[in-house]
């Protein structure tokens, strides 16, 4: 998928004294980049590899990756996608060689509902077929935010399947685009947003759970 | 033809029903819609409120995401890569 020029690394561009900094070799910016990016790396890889030391391996040499481009880096896209799409490169020969079927090639076709059928009334009401029967309730403003709300949520992100909790990673909780991930995961928008719409809607009905609670 | 299915006086067979609300709804949040498929979106959520709060509901559902911290690098792994950095920074 080609780069959008709003989301490359130009010379101009903010994330370009990061490109800098890394190709004079300065650390901080190495530690910075890592601190920012190695957890969901981590995540990605993952869904390639079979298990968590294989992953840390991967993501290991997806750094040195990085490092050893850093100086060809055209800034044809944004550098944290050029990260991820080192990692992923890397991460599809291993799972290849390890014959393990890649994420997202084919996404599981099951229509998990987003609310429970019986939320509605049935086909054949006579009156308001396919209605809300238990219409959602606005959540009290003042606990969105609370503490304890962002704790449910962390709790229901962590049980997501996680291809998922990787998707809703990146668009939800770090605020990265669609154009982005779709990018730095090689995936198509429909799968995108297929899983995009799985998280948030197990997301929303782990809130109204606790807020119905 | 002839539509089976009974429904609310005065709706069109093109209305969107609360569950195909439900569905769309994250197409509807990305832009990922036809003009036609926002038209009907937007005409039921005029016309329903329980599916007005369920939109209201998946935004507030992303806004407490958007305050979700990632938790910090493991600093064993941090230890091995900035070590691996060290390394390359020596190379020729």
């Amino acid at each position: 998928m080609p780069a959008r020029a709003d989301q490359a690394t130009r010379p101009e561009s903010k994330e370009w004294p990061l490109v800098e900094a890394l190709r004079s070799r300065d650390e901080r910016a190495f530690a910075e980049l890592v601190e920012r990016h190695n957890r969901t790396l981590l995540r990605v890889a993952r869904l390639y590899v079979r298990d968590r030391s294989a992953a840390e391996e991967v993501v290991q040499e997806a750094w040195l990756g990085v490092l050893e481009g850093i100086d060809r880096f055209e800034g044809r896209s944004s550098l944290r996608t050029w990260i991820y799409r080192i990692l992923t490169n890397r991460a599809q020969s291993r799972a290849q060689r390890e014959r393990r079927q890649l994420p997202f090639s084919a996404l599981a076709d099951d229509h998990e509902a987003a609310v429970k059928e019986t939320r509605f009334r049935p086909t054949d009401d006579p009156r308001f077929p396919l209605l809300w029967s238990v219409p959602p309730r606005s959540w009290p403003v003042e606990r969105i935010l609370a503490r304890e709300t962002v704790q449910q949520l962390r709790a229901a992100l962590e049980h997501l399947p996680a291809a998922q909790q990787v998707i809703v990673g990146l668009r939800d909780v770090e605020g990265w685009t669609a154009e982005e991930v779709c990018e730095a995961l090689a995936m198509t928008p429909g799968n995108q947003r297929v899983l995009l719409h799985r998280a948030r809607s197990r997301m929303r009905q782990a809130l109204e759970d606790y807020f119905e609670a | 033809m002839k539509l089976i299915r009974i429904r609310r006086k005065g709706s069109r067979s093109d209305d969107l029903s609360c569950p195909e609300l439900v569905r769309l709804v994250t197409d509807y949040l990305e832009g990922a819609m036809s003009k036609t498929d926002r038209r009907r979106f937007d005409a039921h959520l005029d016309a329903c409120d329980g599916c007005g709060t369920y939109l209201e509901q998946m935004r507030d559902t992303v806004t407490v995401a958007g305050v979700l911290a990632e938790d910090s690098v493991d600093p064993v792994a941090r230890d091995a890569l900035l070590t691996a950095f060290r390394k390359w920074k020596a190379a020729p």
